[in-house]
């Protein structure tokens, strides 16, 4: 090794050192939110909330005493009793089961799309704000017309083209909620692009796709953690929207949004129908908004009251 | 100013185009064939030549972006065509007939949102970590996560069902408005008290809130001529979402209520295949969005000069 490449190696490695110092002090902000979040009893009581209902969806067979699908015959629109709770839907079904089981559908489509989403969100983001230029132009148009858009009505659409199911719910709600992470990760990355460490990781010669994924994504890490966290309630209560338009979870597969507009139709005659998914919905969706308000009080130290 | 001003229509342009474009494909691939659904699919048997025919009048007959451009065209001079399936309606006309219902829902539910949320957001703001604070936080948390169409479906069974007060459903009478309503602003007042509360809160900590009250001003001056002021901004970014987004409140509780606006003509347009109702609502809705945006930004650039000179 000559003298000129050895000193450039070595020059190398402390610009490295540099580098990896910056960000561990970036990072150990999240010990301090830790320990923050912990002292936080709403957002304490939101986790509780989330793993109650996604130990619900887990061990639905095992909790559920009876059938969701199944109909009892002149069962039809029974009110609650000491054996069933919640009494018996419109044609004869137990409401307490598809209760239960309607939380899976929740639950797969207030993570999955919103992983779908956030996939998407992050990869536009970053995009547009690490490399500018034009093509932060078009990705950052895109954005705004998604952003423009009349969420309900593209989803509403999409959902009557490509047929209504759990796996549409999916993809459609994915695809028509990526633009705040998009946004949010493009205006951090390039307020990060102009700090030290990733000048110094530049200058060190590591490749685009490697500063991205290796430096840059893991700081702006906790905003879309709690945005996405947030965001699992709104996905949630559209999900249910969607089935309460009938464009969503078909029957007879239980969800809580399909569940109420079987409560709407019949409202006048079996009005316990529309209580209990209702509150689920609304136990859940609190449940992920207070484990999101903890955890953007905790990472955040701005936002601190 | 006037460059700022006109980057922002250029790109509200094109998003308005993109939206129009979007919708336009999405349409085209609905599945079903409005031609059947017209006529009643299997019931009246009809030659081909008559399907040629309503095709051609229709123009469904042309190239895809021929059908795109002349829809636009008509689009962009007012007019927006017939319907497909209601018999040659004009869209127009059922637009015009369905808007009022869904104005005057969001109207009365954004005043009593403001009229709520804004001095419950000063209050628990000055009274910080006071009971009242508590409480408004409370209730305003419980609001943004129960879904409108649900708390629509309990306020019938409650105040329709068991005490007879209100209708459950329709406009029979302007009772009807009543339900839903109250329902529109349950979340909205909720997101707004949020909005004011933290908003009040960050400007009463702004030097220029302490000199007001270093020059012994009354407190009550402070934060009504003060701080209420500049709190009120992200307000108005809530209010231009709201008005921007007013479909996606009204879609559900229309649903829910049996209420004809806009909401529920889309809906039912959607389920139809009625091509022309769909793009004209969308449509006009991006082009409300992109206005209201535009504006709010103005407002901005207006209250604070800060923003101006950027």
């Amino acid at each position: 090794m000559s003298e000129k490449e050895e000193s450039m190696a070595s020059e190398q490695k402390a610009l490295n050192a540099v580098a990896q110092e910056i960000e561990y002090q970036y990072r150990s902000e999240l010990l301090r939110g830790w320990r923050r979040f912990r002292a936080n009893r709403a957002a304490l009581a939101g986790v509780v909330l989330v793993i109650l209902v996604v130990l619900m969806a887990v061990f639905a067979e095992q909790i559920s005493p009876y059938d969701p699908i199944q109909i009892v015959s002149g069962k039809r629109g029974v009110a609650p009793s000491r054996d069933h709770p919640l009494g018996w839907d419109h044609v004869g079904r137990d409401l307490l089961a598809r209760v239960i089981f309607g939380s899976r559908v929740a639950l797969i489509v207030g993570l999955v799309a919103s992983a779908v989403a956030v996939t998407i969100g992050v990869a536009v983001g970053a995009a547009a704000g690490y490399f500018g230029g034009w093509v932060d132009a078009a990705l950052s148009r895109l954005t705004d017309t998604l952003m423009a858009f009349p969420l309900i009505a593209l989803l509403i659409v999409l959902a009557a083209v490509l047929g209504p199911s759990l796996t549409t719910t999916l993809i459609v709600i994915g695809i028509t909620t990526w633009a705040r992470y998009a946004r949010v990760v493009r205006a951090d990355v390039m307020s990060l692009k102009a700090q030290d460490f990733i000048t110094a990781a530049r200058a060190a010669g590591v490749k685009d796709y490697r500063i991205i994924w290796r430096h840059i994504l893991p700081n702006v890490l906790a905003p879309v953690i709690v945005l996405a966290t947030l965001g699992v309630g709104s996905i949630i209560i559209l999900e249910s929207a969607l089935s309460f338009l009938g464009l969503g979870i078909q029957p007879p597969n239980p969800s809580w949004g399909g569940t109420l507009a079987d409560g709407r139709a019949f409202i006048t005659l079996y009005p316990h129908i529309s209580i209990a998914p209702g509150v689920m919905i609304f136990l859940t969706v609190l449940a992920f908004n207070l484990f999101g308000d903890g955890l953007r009080d905790a990472l955040d130290p701005r936002q601190m009251d | 100013m006037t460059r700022y001003i006109t980057v922002r229509l250029f790109h509200g342009l094109l998003v308005i185009l993109l939206i129009s474009v979007i919708t336009f494909v999405i349409m085209r691939l609905l599945p079903g064939d409005p031609v059947y659904l017209l006529l009643g699919e299997g019931e009246i048997r009809i030659s081909q030549e008559q399907i040629d025919a309503i095709r051609h009048k229709w123009g469904l007959d042309r190239p895809w972006h021929e059908q795109y451009f002349i829809w636009l065209g008509n689009m962009v001079t007012g007019d927006f065509g017939d319907s497909l399936i209601r018999t040659g309606m004009p869209v127009r006309d059922m637009i015009f007939e369905a808007m009022p219902v869904t104005f005057r829902l969001n109207l009365y539910a954004l005043f009593i949102s403001l009229a709520v949320a804004i001095p419950a957001g000063i209050i628990a703001a000055v009274k910080r970590n006071s009971v009242f604070d508590y409480a408004a936080t409370v209730v305003s948390t419980f609001g943004v996560a129960m879904p409108n169409f649900w708390i629509g479906l309990m306020a019938i069974v409650i105040f329709a069902l068991l005490l007879g007060w209100l209708p459950p459903f329709g406009l029979r009478s302007t009772k009807g408005y009543i339900l839903p309503v109250f329902v529109l602003a349950t979340e909205q007042t909720a997101v707004i008290a949020r909005v004011m509360r933290s908003g009040t809160i960050e400007v009463l900590e702004e030097d220029y809130v302490r000199t007001a009250r270093a020059k012994g001003l009354a407190e009550r001056v402070v934060i009504l001529n003060h701080a209420v002021r500049n709190a009120l901004l992200p307000v108005v970014t809530v209010i231009g979402v709201r008005i921007a987004f007013i479909l996606s409140g009204t879609i559900v509780v229309e649903t829910v209520f049996a209420l004809p606006g806009i909401g529920r003509l889309f809906t039912d347009s959607v389920f139809r295949l009625d091509y022309q109702v769909v793009q004209s609502i969308v449509f006009l809705l991006s082009v409300l969005v992109v206005v209201i945006n535009l504006l709010t930004d103005l407002v901005y650039a207006f209250v604070d000069p800060r923003i101006r000179i950027e």
